[in-house]
């Protein structure tokens, strides 16, 4: 459990940050709260010879809930934003999701950007920022430009994130009301068995609008439009949500691990969403 | 007034804090402050890191080991290999088991993690680059990780070294990966009693593989002198004199030039019993570089290569009455011990003291067949916090009963308490050869079941199946019942052995001239308390004050020897030696006691603190003037100093029992579970330190809780470890730990001195099927009758699924 041997940057802005991503391409990578990368790079499974430690470049940190969009800066950390209460009244989902990630010590360090930018389909944040449809901010040799959280997955560990590209911040418009973010998991510190991510727009007893995705059901988080889209409309009754679970079935491609077998996890998701409508609809 | 008012009696019993006081552990303080000593801590100047090239295969044979360009590296001093060892004899060393096991691999390798070769390098870093460097050839051989097929008649070899045909340490051996057959009871006549019942209920039960995994891993310091020729050996050692008696004669080093040193051992749970090849490997570096060279593994090397626990296939057949009366067990285990049989069971004991497996019933006949079997997995099959096999055992009965109880269709309280021992009956012969000293176990079932409300406990129970089945709920109750029986203490040195070491144990007591004192005992905490704990019992034998006695064990060239902490032990036999050392004290107090108020010996009498002569309480010597006495005046006939030896060999093993209740709701749908309750009534005879005994229960059940609910060392068809990690290997947090209910019945052990038993490991015992037959419990009204742990989620829903509950 001892990673080899690297080189320690810390620059204070982001082109001093980019210049040396280029200047070491594949031998370069940044770091954020280190509490993916760390443990990867201890096991060996990632070997980076240019650490670029992001913590010192402040543009890259903060929570700014703007009239109509919120905007979160990559360095934030996960702990910063359960305890920001603008933005707990502005989009509560932030919270409850970020509240079952890890344990405390965890979201101390760990970054938004990170938990987006790393690409493990076991993270939480993904599923979240498809369901919101966030934008991610990314800045490269050439400039910034934008990519939808929707399209940013690609498989596992692999995403539309180039190599000299630093995620700078994600954004958001308002979500709608009803919010719900349904994870099992064996126990604190783990990632999820299965979890579920729904936004309810609610008119009385009907559904005018509705997102949904799922976490660790597939290489990538999954974006269960379908799903969301047999919603609208209805008065989110039984038949609704076996219909919405149904074609999230569809949707996922869930593997055996030891959180168990492929039948079991696939009925996982069924609860997780079930009970994450329920919970949406209620609070909508 | 100058002189304050003399202290009434039971003002002084107080001050000793003698047994019976919940007193703060001493220890805690600088524990507490990470001012602990660990094996880690130890920094010597010049001091060398070795660490281990390991197999990433499960069965493979090693071509070549190619080390040139690891000692390239710099920082790298040496590359051990078995070729190395190999003129010393050391690339093989003997398991407490009887068999050997490879220190480094010889030829080939037998499971994933085994150690292949030891680099030695001036840090962490560059030992951890230097095992990158190394390069093995392997072939990678056909992989048996399930015991039943490493017994066909076509498994592939696993133990080369072995001569085909030839007896094993115990008996013969009927198959190439066959280790021992160990029975005990009489088959024929259990056979028969089985086969001519009314009622028999048959099941396989399996006890899963796991792990002690103790916060700290294990390591050691060698530190070979070459100049005196003494060699110093700091490790995590269970039981340090052992230790050095092997090194010595593995070594050839005498033994008066080794000092072995188990400094602050954060948790052991018999993990650290055994010996590894990174405490030979240490020393070997050490003798070949002239420096001192530290070993410490890492959590994935720990829960890997180091002991593993239980992994018992247990088959049984159990019968009865129509009306309950139990009159016969039967058990076939399939064990499967992995590459090398390294179990720490006293030598003449190759399936522990399963043979316990009768439990708390008065069984007639009963017989146990025990098959050691060799696989492709980590060896081990270590006593995780609990006497030898014990968990195994309690286990199988109380699954057993609970499978009867089914086949009765009868309340399993009810079926529990109509064949439990009876008090009258102690003590008691088991039918596979104990005699269990002592116990009330009626009396302990009443309380329990008053305590938790049973009855009304099975009502709700009731209506939650009926709602179940109305639909209206999709959860289920779970009572889970458990009255077990421990056999702790080994051992009476007749028949308990460790390599030939006879199990006592030992104290030596010097009581100081200002009447405080120090203790020095064979055994050695590794989190149970014994500085605070012994230091009572003596506090109560000889009237010191417990906060005036040092206890310290653990330092071979200081303490006397011991065969160390495990199998709950330190209390039945070094808290016996202490006793019995602090009766020495007392005795020869006595004699200065009455010199001194210059009457017979036989006119004075203890009390608490003092010698007062008897009928004039007045006339008193305290414990302190005796004391002072026996260093600064020549009494006729009376050597001067006031120290005590005890070395004592206890005449019988001690049988804690206890009755556990857990109430557990379970999600259907989900699979996960919810503790309401969780009660554990303990009866360990007398008690020291209620206190103690409350967080060794809490300690001991939240271990029980992960074993039984979701805690595995699992491995995949090519015999890669699955749960190396803490990700997967489940230790609770305080988040998922239950709460506990603690109570307790006291019925003395009556042949040790103070009456007490050993509790340290009841909880892990009695826990793990409370909180099994809890699961079972829930979906017995569903026609469960037997499923494996651990109740995970999956598992839980599996069996939901199984049943058709999902439909
Ligand atoms: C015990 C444990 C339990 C955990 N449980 C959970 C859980 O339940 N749910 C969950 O979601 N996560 C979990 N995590 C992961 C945790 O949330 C991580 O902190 C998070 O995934 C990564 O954030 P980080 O800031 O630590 O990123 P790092 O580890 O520093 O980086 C992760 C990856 O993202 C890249 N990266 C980071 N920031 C940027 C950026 N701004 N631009 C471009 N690339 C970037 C890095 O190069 C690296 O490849 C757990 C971690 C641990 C140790």
């Amino acid at each position: 459990m001892i990673p080899a041997a690297f080189e320690y940057h810390r620059p204070s802005d982001i082109a001093a940050a980019l210049s040396i991503l280029t200047e070491y391409g594949d031998d370069a990578r940044v770091i954020a709260g280190g509490h993916s990368l760390v443990p990867m790079m201890k096991l060996r499974m990632a070997e980076v010879p240019h650490l670029i430690d992001l913590q010192d470049i402040g543009t890259l940190r903060g929570i700014d809930v703007g009239a109509d969009r919120i905007r979160i800066g990559a360095m934030t950390t996960q702990h910063d934003l359960i305890n920001h209460d603008a933005l707990t009244n502005a989009a509560p989902t932030i919270r409850e999701t970020a509240l079952q990630i890890a344990d405390p010590q965890v979201r101390y360090m760990g970054t938004i950007g990170g938990n987006v930018a790393n690409g493990d389909p076991g993270n939480d944040m993904p599923a979240l920022m498809q369901c919101l449809d966030a934008t991610f901010y990314l800045t490269g040799p050439n400039g910034e430009r934008t990519v939808s959280a929707r399209e940013f997955y690609f498989a596992a560990y692999a995403t539309d994130r180039e190599d000299d590209e630093i995620l700078t911040a994600i954004e958001f418009a308002h979500p709608m009301p009803g919010f719900a973010y349904e994870k099992q998991k064996r126990k604190i510190g783990d990632y999820a068995t299965a979890a579920a991510a729904v936004l309810i727009q609610r008119d009385g007893e009907r559904c005018t609008g509705a997102s949904i995705a799922m976490t660790n059901l597939s290489d990538t988080p999954v974006f269960a439009e379908d799903a969301a889209a047999t919603l609208v409309g209805t008065a989110v009754d039984s038949a609704a949500i076996a219909a919405a679970i149904e074609a999230m079935q569809q949707a996922i491609d869930p593997s055996e691990d030891n959180r168990g077998p492929v039948p079991f996890k696939r009925h996982i998701a069924g609860v997780v969403l079930q009970r994450a409508i329920e919970r949406a609809w209620s609070r909508a | 007034m100058n002189e304050k008012a003399p202290l009434d009696r039971d003002e002084r019993i107080s001050n000793l804090k003698g047994m019976g006081c919940s007193r703060k552990r001493v220890e805690d303080v600088r524990f507490t402050q990470g001012r602990g000593n660990y094996v880690d801590d130890v920094k010597l100047p010049g001091m060398l890191f070795g660490d281990f090239v390991r197999s990433p295969y499960a069965h493979a044979r090693i071509k070549s080991i190619d080390t040139e360009a690891a000692k390239a590296i710099p920082g790298v001093i040496a590359v051990l290999t078995a070729a190395d060892l190999a003129p010393l004899n050391l690339h093989w060393m003997p398991t407490l088991a009887g068999d050997k096991q490879m220190v480094l691999a010889d030829g080939k390798v037998l499971f994933q993690g085994q150690e292949v070769a030891f680099v030695v390098a001036e840090d962490r870093y560059a030992a951890a680059d230097g095992i990158e460097a190394v390069v093995v050839d392997y072939e990678e051989l056909p992989v048996i990780t399930d015991p039943f097929k490493a017994l066909a008649d076509d498994a592939v070899v696993l133990r080369e070294d072995l001569e085909a045909g030839a007896d094993g340490a115990h008996g013969p051996r009927r198959h190439h990966n066959h280790i021992f057959l160990w029975e005990a009871g009489d088959k024929t006549t259990t056979e028969q009693a089985i086969d001519s019942a009314d009622v028999v209920a048959e099941e396989m039960v399996y006890y899963h593989r796991t792990h002690p995994c103790p916060l700290e891993t294990c390591g050691s310091v060698a530190s070979m002198d070459k100049i005196t020729g003494k060699l110093t050996l700091w490790g995590t050692f269970q039981a340090p004199h052992v230790v050095r008696t092997v090194a010595s004669l593995l070594s050839g080093i005498e033994e008066h030039n080794i000092r072995v040193i188990s400094p602050d051992i954060g948790g052991g749970f018999g993990n650290k019993v055994g010996v590894y090849p990174g405490y030979v490997c240490s020393i070997v570096a050490s003798i070949v570089t002239g420096k001192p060279v530290k070993w410490v593994e890492d959590r994935m090397e720990n829960l890997m290569a180091t002991a593993f626990a239980r992994d018992y296939w247990m088959k049984g057949r159990i019968s009865a009455t129509k009306e309950g009366k139990i009159t016969g067990l039967e058990c076939h285990v399939t064990a499967d011990h992995g590459a090398f049989d390294a179990c720490a069971d006293p030598t003449k004991f190759p399936a522990g003291f399963f043979h316990i497996c009768t439990g708390s019933y008065d069984i007639p006949t009963a017989y146990v067949g025990v098959d050691g079997v060799y696989t492709n997995k980590a060896p081990g099959g270590v006593a995780y916090r609990c006497s030898f096999r014990v968990t195994e055992a309690a286990y199988f009965i109380e699954r057993m009963i609970e499978v009867l109880a089914i086949e009765l269709d009868m309340d399993a309280a009810e079926l529990r308490r109509i064949n439990f021992i009876r008090q009258d009956q102690f003590p008691y012969q088991s039918a596979l050869g104990w005699e269990y000293d002592s116990g009330d176990y009626h009396t302990a079932w009443d309380k329990a079941m008053a305590a938790v409300g049973y009855d009304d406990l099975r009502k709700e129970q009731a209506e939650m199946v009926e709602a179940f089945k109305r639909g209206e709920s999709r959860k289920l109750l779970g009572i889970g019942l458990t009255h077990f029986t421990e056999i702790v203490g080994a051992g009476p040195v007749k028949n308990c052995d460790i390599l030939g070491m006879g199990m006592f144990d030992s104290c030596e007591i010097r009581i100081h001239p200002t009447g405080s004192a120090i203790a020095r005992l064979g055994t050695i905490s590794q989190g149970q308390g014994h500085a605070t704990t012994f230091a009572q019992i003596l506090a109560t034998e000889i009237g010191i004050q417990a906060d005036s006695i040092t206890v310290e064990e653990g330092d071979t060239d200081t303490a006397p020897y011991g065969l160390g902490t495990y199998g709950s032990r330190s209390t039945p036999v070094a808290g016996a030696a202490t006793a019995m050392a602090g009766r020495k004290i007392r005795a020869k107090a006595q004699m200065i006691a009455a010199y001194l108020l210059e009457v017979h010996d036989d006119d004075v009498e203890f009390d608490v603190d003092r010698f007062v002569v008897k009928g004039a309480p007045e006339r008193f010597k305290t414990m302190k003037e005796i004391a002072y006495a026996a260093y600064n005046q020549a009494i006729p006939g009376v050597e001067p100093g006031l120290e005590a030896v005890s070395y004592y060999d206890p005449p019988n093993m001690t049988y804690p029992f206890g009755a556990y209740i857990c109430v557990m709701e379970i999600d259907v749908d989900t699979g996960t579970h919810h503790v309401r309750q969780m009660y554990a009534l303990d009866d360990c005879g007398t008690r020291i330190n209620p206190m103690v005994i409350d967080g060794q229960v809490h300690g001991g059940l939240t271990e029980a809780y992960a074993i039984a609910m979701g805690q595995e060392i699992a491995y995949d068809e090519i015999g890669n470890c699955k749960t190396g990690t803490l990700m997967d290997f489940f230790i609770p947090t305080s988040f998922e730990t239950p709460h506990y209910t603690t109570d307790h019945t006291v019925t003395p052990s009556p042949h040790h001195p103070i009456g007490a038993k050993g509790v340290g490991e009841s909880p892990n015992v009695g826990g793990v099927p409370a909180f099994s037959n809890a699961v079972h419990d829930a979906f017995r009204a569903f026609g469960l009758r037997q499923s494996h742990m651990p109740h995970d989620q999956w598992r839980i829903w599996e069996t939901a699924n199984k049943l058709g509950m999902h439909a």
